[in-house]
């Protein structure tokens, strides 16, 4: 374990590395430029030039490359060009809310998911197995942008259960949390389902059913860890996206999270928010992804063993 | 010798409050909380800095100038200024402050305040946009290159005058001192805020930011201190960052939100316009825009003045201004028709596809010809560059629509030889104040036809820079009428070469609840779009 954390570690710090080398490479590649933004329209071409020079964009990429690492190193992101504030302050400030929103998305996904999943598994073939499956189509392939503004609009403005817009107490957590947890859950449902049918037809438990084992016990206790396993790798792959921003549930709930944040720098290239989002983004992709590695041998000895 | 304009404070207090139409109707009540969304963040407030339409208005008012516009008008007063005159050769322009008048941290104003925000905007160490402005006053050429950081033109002999002596005569000058780049700022509070001013502003407006949570909301709240007697109107108000304009809309709606300030959402607008409260909840009002189409004079075939002429004749602007659900009219002329010089009696060129085939078979294209028409990616502006697009097929004009996001737009503007017609929709010219001259220099001037620059005709007519220049020297106020004609005159005759194609003045729309008072002209004031100043809950 101790070898596989450390391996991890060397291999986070390459893989950030390549990230910001490329994002770095590839925004001051555009065509627009950030100096030209900041100036405005009625800036004289001395302005511009005095705010590039002042932003050391005159100078060549990789020496802006370089100093862009070695503030890295020291844990500095840099400043934003259009807020002039540090990058850090303002993702930090962005965080809580998009950790909760990560989490509480989860937290319906999978269970609305697994729920589902076995269920569908449990009556295969059958109307609720269809029904399942008909339903998790739709949640896969439903626009997010759709599901939230119905949600939005029957449970905010209609039944006026909850807040239609904010961040704040846990009743503005939960209809951001539905619209990401409902279209999120399909591809659970759809995975347990298949990992459930596979162990059902496992000779073991078969045994189990004839020893008298109630249908409950053998379903909870013996079937379901066994499929869990494709579960638990797709919830580190989520913590990465939702961390990277949900920028459309976001935005119709007034959710203050990283995704507005990364639409905004981007429409203004602000490339320091850009560089600062895309590598809190890829850190938690790798660190979903590492979650997930340590918890799979806990889930089943079987990997252990190996 | 000096021409003196003197005012008042009760004159200038009478002209702030000047009444407006709406006015009559519902006496302004003083008080009330409102609560206003946005859809984009704050970005800063510091007055250097902030240079977009959602922190202009805020700006505005956490902060003042010498000088500042009646509410809901293009009409110019002193404001932290009491008095001031001109010089008769229009080189020096001297300001007496407003006695008493206090920054929010208690501290009195005092003449070399002014001179300080005015260097602080023009260093280039502040990576402010707004430095240019300021390119008439002595010293400017040193402090913008780096040579010291005052500017030897601004001069504060006692705590209550401020003189500025200009290298050439500016007719704007006291325009530019109304821009929020010339806010007057408190050294020791920009100190203080250690590079953070713009998060952490003080300055002596009407408000004060009493909170601003990154992200969600900001919280402004009335400076009981405040100059002028009986302003701001409201007590507080609190921006909500980050709301889409249409969920914005239905929570206006149901009674959460005061002020949607990104408008209507075009797929709304009907069925708001003909809902029971319609009347009461949309306020439009014009703004300084026009819309155009750039002809590049420096990419064939619109190197060829037929052509321009022939495309200018080509557009359907009616269909355009259904686009827009009505709310703007065609354009004839680079001005907008609130701007001072506006040509009421100007007609450009007619919607006339058969005399545009012809004037292009005279220029040699009788088949037409192959361009590109860019444009920005965000609704409704493709749908006017298709528009556009299908217009110019009928007269044998292939474009092919470039929709690109803004940024990667205006740098294919400023490049050299690469956008033959850019639709300048989303980022079209609002004026930064009501002058004519603010519509020329940047966009249509030779100085702004160079890399980088604004002025994506690349048209660049030395003799109308000269009479420009002519124009801008006329800073004797008894001119006005004078120089203002000039300038009309300079901007029809812009429309002789055809450089661009205006196409529309758009009106801005802002959705209010039925609770708030006030004309549409305090909603979308020409000079801030939101007056925050003017702005009041009804009784």
């Amino acid at each position: 374990m101790v070898f596989l954390l450390l391996r991890r570690l060397v291999q986070t710090a390459l893989i950030l590395l390549g990230v910001a080398a490329i994002t770095f490479l590839l925004l001051y590649a555009l065509p627009a430029d950030p100096a030209r933004m900041i100036a405005g329209r009625s800036a004289t071409a001395q302005t511009v030039a005095n705010i590039r020079r002042e932003l050391g964009l005159d100078q060549p990429l990789l020496v802006q490359f370089w100093s862009y690492l070695q503030g890295l190193f020291q844990g500095d992101l840099g400043r934003s060009y259009a807020q002039k504030t540090d990058v850090g302050a303002l993702i930090a400030a962005r965080l809580p809310a998009t950790l909760i929103l990560m989490a509480a998305g989860i937290a319906v996904e999978v269970v609305l998911g697994v729920f589902l999943g076995v269920l569908a598994a449990v009556r295969r073939g059958g109307f609720v197995d269809r029904f399942v499956m008909m339903a998790s189509f739709v949640g896969v392939s439903a626009p997010q942008f759709v599901a939230a503004l119905l949600l939005l609009y029957v449970f905010a403005v209609t039944l006026a259960w909850f807040p239609m817009s904010g961040f704040g107490t846990p009743a503005h957590v939960v209809l951001p949390a539905l619209t990401l947890g409902v279209l999120g859950a399909g591809w659970y449902a759809r995975m347990v389902r298949s990992a459930m049918i596979d162990v059902l037809n496992q000779d073991y438990v078969r045994t189990a059913r004839a020893k008298g084992l109630s249908s409950a016990r053998i379903i909870f206790r013996h079937a379901l860890p066994n499929a869990l396993l494709p579960i638990i790798a797709m919830i580190g792959i989520d913590i990465g996206q939702f961390m990277s921003g949900v920028v459309v549930v976001e935005a119709v709930y007034g959710w203050p999270g990283i995704g507005q944040l990364a639409w905004q720098a981007i429409q203004q290239v602000d490339i320091p928010i850009i560089m600062g989002v895309t590598l809190v983004s890829a850190l938690a992709i790798v660190l979903g992804n590492l979650l997930a590695d340590i918890l799979a041998p806990l889930v089943d000895p079987r990997i252990r063993a190996r | 010798m000096f021409k003196r304009w003197l005012r008042n404070s009760t004159v200038a207090t009478a002209l702030v409050l000047a009444p407006l139409p709406a006015f009559a109707q519902d006496a302004p009540k003083q008080g009330g909380d409102i609560v206003i969304t946005y859809k984009d963040d704050i970005a800063t407030l510091d007055p250097a800095i902030g240079y977009d339409w959602v922190n202009w208005s805020m700006i505005k008012s956490l902060f003042s100038r010498l000088m500042d516009y009646t509410p809901g008008t293009t009409e110019l007063v002193p404001s932290l200024a009491e008095s001031f005159e001109v010089a008769p050769d229009g080189l020096t322009y001297t300001f007496k402050l407003r006695k008493g008048a206090k920054f929010t941290n208690g501290r009195e104003i005092v003449a070399s305040d002014v001179k300080y925000s005015i260097e602080r905007a023009v260093d280039p160490k502040t990576q402010g946009p707004g430095a240019g402005f300021f390119g008439a006053i002595k010293g400017f050429d040193d402090v913008t290159g780096g040579k010291t950081t005052t500017l030897e033109g601004i001069e504060a002999p006692d705590a209550a005058t401020v003189v500025f002596h200009l290298s050439r005569p500016d007719a704007t000058f006291l325009h530019v001192l109304a821009v929020n780049f010339a806010s007057v700022v408190p050294k020791e509070a920009v100190e203080a805020a250690a590079g953070d001013f713009g998060k952490k502003p003080v300055g002596s407006g009407t408000f004060i930011l009493k909170d601003w949570t990154v992200g969600q909301s900001l919280t402004f709240e009335r400076n009981p201190d405040y100059f002028i007697k009986d302003m701001p109107r409201i007590d507080k108000f609190t921006v909500e960052v980050g709301q889409e304009p249409l969920v914005a809309l239905l929570r206006l709606q149901k009674g959460e939100v005061d002020i949607a300030g990104d408008g209507i959402p075009p797929a709304k607008f009907l069925e708001i316009k003909n809902s029971p409260e319609g009347a009461e909840i949309i306020v439009d009002g014009q703004q300084l825009h026009t819309g155009y189409v750039t002809l590049n004079t420096k990419v064939k075939p619109f190197d060829d003045v037929k052509v321009r002429q022939a495309v200018n004749m080509a557009i359907n602007k009616e269909r355009i201004t259904r686009i827009l659900n009505g709310r703007a009219t065609p354009a004839n002329q680079p001005l907008p028709p609130l701007m001072p010089g506006y040509d009421k009696g100007f007609t450009g060129y007619a919607f006339d596809v058969e005399k545009a085939k012809a004037l292009l078979a005279e220029a040699g294209h009788p088949d037409g010809f192959e361009t590109i028409l860019y444009s920005t990616n965000t609704d409704p502006q493709p749908r006017i560059a298709q528009a556009i697009q299908q217009d110019l097929a009928a007269v044998g004009i292939k474009a092919e629509v470039r929709a690109l996001a803004q940024a990667n737009v205006i740098a294919a503007g400023g490049t050299e030889g690469e956008a033959p017609m850019i639709w300048s929709g989303g980022m079209a010219w609002i004026a930064d104040f009501p002058d004519p001259s603010n519509f020329y220099g940047p966009i249509l001037g030779c100085s702004g036809a160079v890399q980088g620059g604004w002025n994506w005709s690349w048209y660049c007519n030395e003799a109308l820079d000269k009479r420009a220049v002519e124009a801008d020297s006329m800073s004797d106020p008894a001119k006005a009428g004078e120089r203002q004609a000039a300038w009309g005159k300079i901007f029809t005759d812009i429309m002789a070469d055809a450089p661009w194609v205006p196409v529309t003045n758009e009106r801005r729309v802002v959705a209010k609840s039925p609770r708030m008072g006030g004309a549409g002209e305090i909603y979308v004031d020409p000079t801030r779009v939101i007056n925050y100043d003017a702005i009041y809950v009804k009784q």
